[in-house]
């Protein structure tokens, strides 16, 4: 009886390769990168048959825990301490509220636009350096 | 301007972002590697740290309107668990010069794809259609 219980809710989740392949490229970025996860996340799920908005709420949770696994592999590894993301926490977590009540609000075209230029732009400088 | 004041609108940014699932973390670690010139390894350990109260925020706020799609979203975490240690691994293989320049590299590709090819359809487009279709609770 239990046991049937356990597997419906098995099946309530999509195990299927595109779902394994897009989880492991997302945790590479993640942990190698130390960002850009969600912007791997976004079109993954997209390509799991989610719309946008679902698809940007669920990067987050796909994101949250994998960010989690890597900051704790950078703390144990020695390469960044607590006390370092204190000072951008008050701000961040301000933006955040802002972020998730404006979503839905703001073109996202137009947003899409704003960040591929400020990515080119990044992506440059970086190299340049 | 004094740089605190950079500091906190850089994370203010890299928060609204990250909330709406635009990259919100590289705006935090350019900040911090081009602007403040930390060591890109630190800058990443400091970014990873700082996502994880934002985007924990932001995920209970979507969470309380149903918007979370946890049947897609479980798979894909745990499939990422292990994708996330091979990616510290091989930072730590690359160093920080090797990881900024694969950073540089991923940015550049992911602006020429987002001016290219935007996104078809936007969220009011959608929300017609989500507003008709069954919301996503946890089983």
């Amino acid at each position: 009886m239990s046991g049937n219980k356990q597997r419906h809710r098995w099946n309530f989740y999509r195990w299927n390769g595109k779902v394994m392949a897009g989880g492991a490229l997302t945790g590479l970025v993640n942990g190698l990168l130390g960002s850009g996860g969600g912007m791997v996340a976004v079109p993954v799920l997209e390509k799991s048959g989610l719309d946008v908005k679902q698809a940007h709420s669920g990067s987050l949770a796909v994101i949250l825990p994998l960010s989690v696994m890597s900051a704790a592999m950078y703390l144990h590894g020695g390469r960044v301490a607590l006390a370092d993301v204190w000072s951008y926490l008050p701000a961040g977590l301000a933006g955040a509220f802002c972020g998730a009540k404006l979503m839905g609000r703001i073109s996202p075209r137009l947003l899409h636009r704003i960040f591929g230029g400020f990515a080119i732009w990044a992506g440059v400088n970086l190299l340049m350096r | 301007m004094p740089i605190e004041i950079i500091a906190a609108f850089a994370g203010f940014l890299a928060g609204t972002a990250g909330a709406m699932g635009l990259g919100g973390g590289s705006i935090l670690l350019l900040y911090l590697t081009l602007v403040a010139g930390e060591d890109q390894l630190h800058a990443q350990g400091i970014n990873l740290l700082f996502f994880i109260p934002c985007a924990a925020a932001a995920l209970w706020l979507h969470q309380k309107e149903n918007r979370v799609p946890w049947r897609v979203v479980v798979p894909t975490a745990l499939w990422g668990l292990p994708g996330a240690a091979v990616g510290f691994w091989l930072s730590g293989r690359l160093g920080g010069q090797g990881t900024g320049k694969l950073f540089g590299l991923f940015l550049l590709a992911l602006g020429i794809r987002e001016l290219l090819f935007p996104p078809q359809k936007s969220f009011s487009d959608q929300q017609k259609a989500s507003l008709s279709q069954k919301t996503h609770p946890m089983p």
